[in-house]
């Protein structure tokens, strides 16, 4: 298939999973938004007051670029996984394995669906912040770049535990024994400067600290990590996973017998 | 210059994770523009060399070629030229008619105004066009066939696959199915069927390959196919009656009741014959039937189910 079959094709995957999002958007966009206004309500409003400023910021502010972040990263994952295991239990992916599109085009289809989910829960997130605070941008351009990233890495990762799962369980359990509790432990409600040693340290093998960290620079201007090697983890991790979700699509595994 | 054959498999192997051998060593070549049936009894291998063609399932050795075209070497160009209608309904239950078709065109890089307009038609032809905007999951499972048939003709390809499309399908749809399918093969698709429906073989095809084991055991026209018959058996109903059968030296009567009787008859032997002699024992007929089809008959012997045959 030549480049402009490919564009065709790419764009018939992303416009499908937009119409997916949107025919469900009860389960995509509603959910998300309503448990983080209930964040911004206990954290940012009514804990938040008593903890006072953090880094020259109000509690709520200093949340804020965390709870965007956490709504990327669990959507554009959780998009992935339900999207591509859906088309793989409903066998429907065949449609796709015995076309001639590469792999690669399947996996930038989901991968664009993954992400414009992601990005579109991060906005309405920001938006509804909004209502309890009001909010700078520091750095637009690393406040994009970072959100961006963040979604394609964890797309990528939901995009490999989709290949695997056998069952509906099995794309639960990673965002539930390990997403979330990493995404906690990331920064999003504190800094890591406030944890003793060595839980300091520990938590610089968490590649969300990274993410959310760049994500408050970006938004506020602080961070716990400087951005160079926050954007070379982020980097990192979207050659590593991409590698391994190409490899995978062109072996065929989970998809093929 | 001579056409490539539509499709090419050289000494194509699977064997599956847990040990069984699907596929031993299968070569076989369909011409283009042929339809051509692919039998074997359940487990045979058929779905598993129609998995390796269509690259829903890796082979463990050997090669296959579209119209001259590795699926290995060339898979994007191979895959282009190939429809395929799997076994099981693999619709996504929740989307249109429509928008499955139109989405997969799209996925052979064909322009939506072209692939709604092709989607139209195929649609209309195989008459869902009245369901094209109700969810999948609101079909019936004829309907739901008939749609794979259509979604798999949106690339417009050189060689259609069918794997048991009409499994579980009534008489009527059946056929209009068969008109469709011949259709499609007049206008040049090579047609490759495979069918647990003998009669639907013998009708629509004119070669044939029987598959069992995993190895291709019998490979060669209907014709050449159905003249290794040596026997076969006529269920004759009569007008009055029966006293008595007559007694002739290559022809074995068995009564079934009153009014019906049994004939096993040699190929060789012409049908004047048997009624000859029936005229002489003045018995008359009012209608005759072939026992079994005699497709089947073949089948079950080249695939040792002698006890069914009996």
């Amino acid at each position: 298939m030549n480049g402009r079959g490919n564009l065709v094709a790419l764009g018939t995957i992303a416009h499908r999973e937009v119409i997916r999002i949107l025919r469900i958007w009860g389960q995509t966009l509603m959910p998300p938004a309503i448990t983080m206004t209930l964040y911004f309500i206990i954290f940012g409003t009514l804990i938040g007051r008593r903890i006072g400023e953090m880094h020259g910021f109000s509690y709520m502010q200093y949340i804020t670029p965390g709870l965007v972040m956490m709504s990327i990263i669990t959507n554009s994952y959780g998009n992935m996984t339900s999207s591509f295991f859906g088309a793989k239990f409903g066998r429907y992916i065949e449609e796709m394995l015995v076309s001639p599109m590469p792999p690669w085009v399947i996996l930038c289809g989901y991968l664009s669906g993954a992400m414009l989910r992601g990005l579109t829960v991060g906005t309405l997130v920001l938006g509804i912040s909004l209502l309890f605070t009001h909010l700078q941008m520091h750095h637009i351009a690393i406040t994009l770049l970072t959100a961006i990233l963040t979604s394609i890495v964890f797309a990528l990762a939901g995009f490999i535990n989709a290949v695997f799962a056998r069952k509906f369980d099995d794309i639960a359990i990673i965002p539930t024994f390990v997403l979330t509790p990493l995404t906690y432990l990331g920064g999003v409600f504190y800094s890591v400067d406030m944890l003793p040693s060595p839980w300091r340290q520990i938590s610089h093998a968490n590649p969300i600290l990274y993410m959310v960290s760049a994500f408050r620079e970006g938004m506020l201007g602080i961070g716990d990590i400087a951005l160079l090697p926050s954007f070379a983890v982020m980097l990192g991790f979207v050659a590593l996973l991409g590698a391994t979700c190409i490899m995978l699509l062109r072996r065929g595994v989970g998809m093929r017998n | 210059m001579t056409q490539a054959p539509a499709l090419v498999l050289r000494n194509l192997c699977k064997t599956y994770p847990n040990g069984v051998e699907a596929l031993k060593d299968v070569s076989l070549e369909i011409s283009a523009g042929d339809l051509f049936a692919l039998l074997g009894p359940n487990g045979a291998g058929k779905s598993t060399l129609i998995g390796i063609v269509s690259s829903l399932v890796n082979g463990t050795g050997g090669d296959a070629e579209v119209f001259g075209i590795s699926i290995h070497k060339h898979r994007s160009a191979a895959m282009a030229m190939i429809g395929i209608v799997p076994q099981e309904i693999n619709l996504n239950q929740f989307e249109k008619p429509l928008d499955i078709c139109v989405q997969q065109a799209g996925f052979y890089g064909i322009r939506r105004s072209v692939a709604q307009e092709r989607a139209e038609r195929y649609l209309r032809e195989l008459k869902l066009w009245d369901k094209a905007e109700l969810p999948a999951r609101t079909l019936s499972g004829g309907m739901k066939r008939r749609l794979m048939i259509a979604r798999s003709m949106m690339n417009e390809p050189r060689l259609l696959i069918l794997d048991e499309p009409t499994a579980g399908v009534d008489i009527e749809i059946r056929r209009s199915m068969w008109k469709f399918v011949r259709a499609i093969n007049r206008a040049g698709t090579t047609v490759i069927l495979t069918t647990h429906y003998l009669e639907e073989a013998e009708n629509l095809c004119r070669n044939i390959a029987i598959i069992d084991h995993g190895r291709i055991i019998e490979n060669t026209d209907m014709r050449s196919l159905l003249m290794q018959l040596d026997m076969e058996t006529f269920v004759m109903d009569c007008q009055a009656d029966l006293e008595a059968l007559p007694e002739v030296d290559e022809i074995q009567f068995r009564r079934i009741d009153k009014r019906s009787f049994e004939a096993d008859l040699p190929c060789s032997l012409d049908l004047n014959r048997l009624f000859a002699s029936l005229t002489a024992a003045g018995i008359t007929v009012k209608s005759m039937r072939n026992k079994t089809n005699r497709l089947e008959e073949l089948f079950m012997r080249l695939t040792g189910d002698t006890e069914t045959m009996a």
